[in-house]
């Protein structure tokens, strides 16, 4: 648990930039930081590893106030991973992984072997372990500081934005990992972000600051979008908040059509065949593939890959109403398709279906 | 017959023979200079080590410090030489006014080069280094340091080299180096020209340089395996 009592940053030029802040990540959970730029978030999380000092005020970790450690024993129970990752360039991989364990003062083949264990854990293959920072691409290297945060495996973990600076399929690929990753550690992190989607994405609880290091509002992602607490926090939280809060309503046992489909390589089906003009394509395994129109002329003797539309997202049995929603409304034929945990098509259901069970369930 | 014989001797291209007519002095005079090339740049480097690291740590101390450090380099040689004794009190011919002058230029040249390349790493490093429990001083050594040698190396190629002509400026006072064969060539040359001194002076001190470039060149690259590693990606 990490507690913030009462701390205020002023900066010697005068400038207040946290002001009075108290707040209490819980153990095991993801606390997230979120506000515009400027408002406070890199120098609270910095001074949780005394980076920054508080002018005033107390910040507990569990029950020891920070200020009572050495600074240099303190940070060392801290993973901290920042944006760009931070790495030592004139390092190999492993030996940035290591980095922690070694300052701890255990010897080099264990940290290595630990550090190994990491790179694994983290998503990279093990041949990275041996070459440099700048051989890997910008999300590798994000990847290889959180590893680095996590060799010796300490309880809580400090993150500055550290997935802001890759490409959006890279950050969501991190970000998913990242929480699968944290399912199994479990640690009490403190996440700063500028990006409110991230936030509610991996929040346990998301604290809304606003400039001047004030705190704005703290509260479970879905409800900070059901219910925002003044015009600031609505604002940042942003317009389409009802949509985005359906991604926090399960869609529960939500009823299927059975789809009518065809499998990519097979006879091309008689005109007219699936329903209203589409009939969904599936691979061997019965996982959906795209769809295909059977209302024009027949384009060839066998269904092929290149035929397919493949806009439509998929949802998952047991997802939220978000994406099954999602699924419909980019689906070509209207029918959104939902799938089990392996990928196999389950049936389909309607966008007016989803509207329908979220008004009964209001 | 003595006048051919003087012509062909007294040609610059014989300046090989006239090595090896006094081997023993020249290669004397070749071990002085490389040292007195060399401890300077050492000396000047561990000085400079720590005023680049204060003129980084508090950034006021950096103008002043680059306005100093410029303004000892423009003093010419053979003023530090001339004064030296006199002002540390030592006797006027002791070889040791050479290394002191030439510390004193390697310092002002590196004390620049150690903070600019200490300013070249990355702040997110020294940071990332700080968050993850380096105390300041092994952050210096085990981080920033390292992260500063290509842009020191650099810096360490200039120092020695200029050192190895300066040097030569102390031959032509009195003191022993290669710079003392230009001595020789210019009193052998008062009736005529006699050149071999001379030649060979030139073809030592360039080959001295360039071996002491090398040199350093080789350390760099032993402790930079990381840069080659970038660039044959
Ligand atoms: N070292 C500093 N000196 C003076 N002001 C600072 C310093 N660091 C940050 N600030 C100011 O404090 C405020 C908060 O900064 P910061 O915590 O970095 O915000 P954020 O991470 O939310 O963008 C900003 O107004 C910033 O300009
Ligand atoms: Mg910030």
């Amino acid at each position: 648990m990490i507690r913030f009592d009462g701390a205020t940053k002023r900066y010697p030029d005068g400038t207040v930039a946290v002001d009075e802040l108290s707040l209490e990540a819980p153990s095991g959970q993801i606390t997230v930081l979120v506000g515009p730029s400027g408002c406070g978030k890199t120098t609270s999380l910095r001074m949780i590893n005394r980076m920054i000092e508080p002018t005033s005020g107390t910040i507990w970790l569990d029950d020891t106030d920070t200020a009572s450690l050495p600074a240099h024993e303190l940070r060392r129970q801290i993973g901290y991973v920042i944006q760009n990752a931070g790495l030592f360039p004139h390092r190999t991989i492993v030996d940035n992984v290591a980095t922690v364990p070694l300052l701890l003062g255990e010897d080099k083949t264990k940290a290595r072997a630990r550090a190994m264990e990491l790179i694994e854990r983290v998503g990279l293959d093990p041949a990275f372990a041996k070459r440099y920072p700048a051989q890997l691409s910008g999300g590798q290297q994000q990847r290889v500081g959180v590893a680095r945060a996590l060799a010796a495996d300490p309880p809580v973990m400090l993150m500055d934005e550290p997935f802001s600076a890759v490409d959006p399929v890279v950050r969501e690929q991190l970000q998913e990992e990242f929480l699968r990753l944290q399912n199994d550690l479990g640690k009490t992190i403190v996440f700063v972000t500028h990006d409110i989607d991230e936030a509610i994405k991996l929040g346990d609880q998301v604290a809304v600051l606003r400039v001047g290091g004030k705190l704005a509002q703290l509260a479970a992602p879905a409800d900070l979008l059901a219910r925002p607490v003044d015009a600031f926090v609505a604002g940042f939280v942003g317009r389409d908040r009802g949509y985005r809060a359906l991604g926090f309503t399960g869609a529960g046992t939500i009823d299927t059509h059975q789809e009518p489909s065809v499998a990519v390589g097979a006879a091309y089906p008689g005109h007219g065949a699936g329903i209203d003009g589409w009939i969904l394509a599936v691979d061997a395994d019965g996982k959906p593939q795209g769809w295909l129109p059977t209302g024009e002329e027949q384009r060839g003797d066998v269904v092929t890959d290149a035929m397919l539309y493949r806009g439509g997202t998929l949802a998952a049995q047991g997802g939220s109403l978000r994406a099954v929603l999602d699924a419909c409304l980019s689906s070509p034929s209207g029918r959104g398709v939902v799938v089990d945990d392996s990928g196999r098509l389950v049936g389909s259901v309607t966008a007016r279906e989803v509207l329908d069970l979220i008004e009964k369930r209001g | 017959m003595l006048t051919l014989l003087d012509s062909a001797s007294s040609s610059p291209w014989y300046f090989f023979g006239y090595f090896l007519d006094h081997r023993a002095t020249d290669l004397g005079w070749l071990w002085d200079h490389t040292w007195l090339s060399v401890v300077p740049v050492v000396v000047g480097l561990l000085l400079a080590l720590p005023l680049g690291w204060l003129a980084r740590r508090y950034s006021w101390a950096y103008p002043p410090m680059m306005s100093i450090t410029g303004l000892l380099y423009t003093i010419p040689s053979i003023a530090l030489f001339v004064l030296i004794p006199p002002l540390l009190g030592l006797d006027p011919l002791t070889p040791l006014q050479v290394p002191i002058a030439l510390s004193i230029y390697s310092t002002s040249l590196l004390v620049r080069v150690v903070a600019d390349g200490l300013g070249a790493v990355p702040t997110e490093t020294v940071q990332a280094a700080t968050a993850l429990g380096y105390r300041p001083l092994a952050r210096f050594f085990r981080v920033e340091l390292p992260i500063a040698v290509p842009v020191i190396t650099a810096g360490l190629r200039v120092a020695v080299v200029a050192n190895v002509s300066i040097v030569a400026v102390a031959g032509t006072i009195g003191l022993d180096n290669l710079g003392r064969l230009f001595d020789q060539g210019y009193t052998l040359s008062v009736t005529e020209p006699y050149y071999p001194p001379i030649v060979l002076g030139i073809v030592m001190c360039v080959l001295l340089a360039l071996v002491l470039d090398a040199i350093v060149l080789l350390v760099d690259r032993a402790l930079t395996p990381w840069r080659r590693a970038v660039r044959s990606r």
